[in-house]
């Protein structure tokens, strides 16, 4: 589905990204680990075409390097930034309304499947997003994108700075989006829930991926995490 | 008494609202792309000399509806084939492209309609008072000001808040990358802004021009005014923008007729000003003399008392 070859991005003369080699397969949740400042946010940021890529990015076998993060948008790939990004002058229901790509298209995701699935959101439907809580935040920048019926979704830290319980349930819906058919790359610096969730998981190191292998590869080298992911 | 403070309210709600349809398109674009348009006055003038021409050749009506699409026109080809090009380079280099496109649209006004005032004056259908009070005549021309600024802003809240395009406008103001990567064509956005807000300032020029006085020195008269007015509302707030339009347009309008001085101010407490030494003549300045700086002095207080401005949300 998506597949990254020799990808290499810089912010102004900081060789961030070193020839990143990645794949994502139809329906699979694949993790990005890595400890931060490694580039694996610039890695989505790059694919979303909002930061300058040098290098192939083919994704439904079709070359996407040097387009507009729209026209990526609109080849069917979504975007959850770390940051969030939410709109605070904007209500609940207007972030999610601005997530789809046209006010009639309408995807696998309704507002009242998000509503149904998070009844939080719905409750707060008319708030502004700027004063929710961090927690309501990260589901509605998840929701938001999903409006937009992407089939394969980058999701970027999404449980940084959330309680246990809200963590369980961000794991819920990344399972639950992979079941209807839609890929995710999912960066993530909690091993457990990239272990558990995951059938396939990068390590980027230095702006390169320096290990590849599946959750149980992961658990039985304890040198790589130590190499790679424990602080 | 009674007569000076209402007339000088209407007169401020005229000069008030023609410097929020100024000052409105001005934020926007700033708030969107980080761009401080030092030639937005510039657009402005434009409209009024468009106005002045169409007017002359076919009259007022055509010309207050075809010069700020006209207007709006050129400012979006600036957009798109000027500042997009320039974006690259940062925003020094943006602001220094604004300010060359400033000269070079005073220098054009000059060379094609001279250096004086052109005669650009109200239509024979406005021509005349609505209402006398107190023996003081307001006239048709400011009431039909006041009607088309207020439609305007009706219209502009209207759009930024009930339609699709307004809530992606609102939502590119604070994450332009986010509604880029949502699918939303945020350039063409962005050259839609820059090209409403210009045909705004070529509106507000056209009826404007009339109002106070069409010549090339026209942007450079009202422009300064209308950077305090987004300074002091906070930059990127539209609600701040409307709120020091008005409020300046008061300030400047009501200490015009403001005769008193400071010493007069201290008589009335009881304290007699000297009337000699160095400080004589500060004690007879007339508050009316100084209609003209306390805008910028009203800026510089607030730039050090709230930096953000009235309303603003980013430090200016």
């Amino acid at each position: 589905m998506l597949e990254v070859k020799e990808l290499h991005a810089y912010y102004g003369r900081s060789h961030i990204l070193q020839g990143v080699n990645l794949q994502v397969g139809k329906g699979e949740i694949v993790s990005l680990l890595g400890r931060n400042g490694v580039g694996r946010s610039t890695t989505c940021m790059t694919i979303m075409g909002l930061v300058p890529p040098h290098g192939s990015i083919r994704y439904q076998g079709q070359e996407i390097a040097g387009l507009k993060p729209h026209e990526i948008a609109r080849k069917g790939i979504g975007f959850v930034p770390e940051d969030r990004w939410i709109f605070p002058g904007l209500t609940v229901l207007q972030n999610l309304q601005l997530g789809q790509k046209s006010a009639k298209r309408q995807g696998r995701w309704r507002i009242e499947d998000v509503f149904n699935l998070f009844p939080r959101l719905g409750e707060r439907s008319n708030v502004h997003g700027g004063l929710i809580s961090g927690g309501e935040k990260q589901m509605l920048t998840i929701c938001r994108t999903l409006m937009g019926d992407p089939d394969f979704i980058m999701i970027d830290e999404p449980t940084e700075g959330l309680a246990p319980m809200m963590v369980e349930h961000i794991g819920r819906l990344i399972e639950e989006i992979a079941n209807r058919g839609i890929s995710v790359l999912l960066v993530e610096q909690k091993l457990s829930i990239a272990l558990k969730i995951s059938q396939r998981l990068y390590i980027m190191g230095q702006g390169r991926i320096v290990f590849e292998g599946t959750p149980d590869d992961i658990k039985n080298n304890q040198a790589i995490r130590k190499e790679w992911l424990e602080v | 008494m009674l007569e000076y403070i209402i007339f000088s309210l209407l007169n401020s709600l005229v000069l008030g609202m023609l410097l929020f349809m100024l000052s409105s398109g001005l934020t926007l674009i700033f708030s969107m792309m980080g761009v401080l348009n030092f030639a937005h006055a510039s657009f402005y003038m434009l409209g009024a000399y468009f106005g002045y021409q169409i007017s002359t050749a076919i009259g007022f009506w055509p010309a207050l509806i075809i010069a700020p699409p006209l207007v709006g026109l050129f400012g979006a080809l600036v957009e798109r084939y000027g500042l997009r090009n320039v974006h690259k380079y940062g925003h020094v280099a943006e602001l220094l492209f604004t300010v060359g496109l400033a000269f070079i649209i005073e220098e054009g006004v000059n060379l094609i309609w001279g250096r004086n005032a052109v005669t650009y004056p109200i239509p024979k259908l406005l021509d005349f008072p609505i209402f006398t009070l107190f023996n003081t005549e307001f006239s048709a021309y400011r009431m039909f000001m006041l009607f088309i600024s207020v439609a305007i802003f009706i219209a502009l809240y209207w759009i930024l808040t009930r339609t699709r395009i307004g809530l992606i406008i609102q939502a590119a103001l604070t994450h332009p990358q986010m509604v880029n990567a949502l699918g939303h064509n945020v350039p063409a956005v962005f050259m839609l802004v820059f090209g409403g807000g210009s045909a705004l300032a070529g509106l507000a020029g056209v009826i404007g021009g009339i109002f106070l006085v069409t010549e090339p020195a026209m942007a450079a008269t009202l422009g300064p005014i209308v950077f305090v007015v987004i300074v002091v509302g906070g930059m990127g707030s539209l609600t701040g923008a409307f709120v020091a339009s008005l409020l300046l347009a008061a300030i400047q309008t009501f200490a015009v007729g403001i005769e008193y001085s400071l010493s007069d101010l201290l008589a009335l407490v009881g304290i007699r000003a000297e009337v000699g030494g160095i400080l004589k003549d500060l004690w007879r300045i007339q508050l009316s003399h100084t209609g003209p700086i306390l805008p910028y002095l009203f800026m510089v207080l607030i730039l050090m008392f709230r930096p953000k401005g009235l309303m603003g949300k980013r430090e200016t």
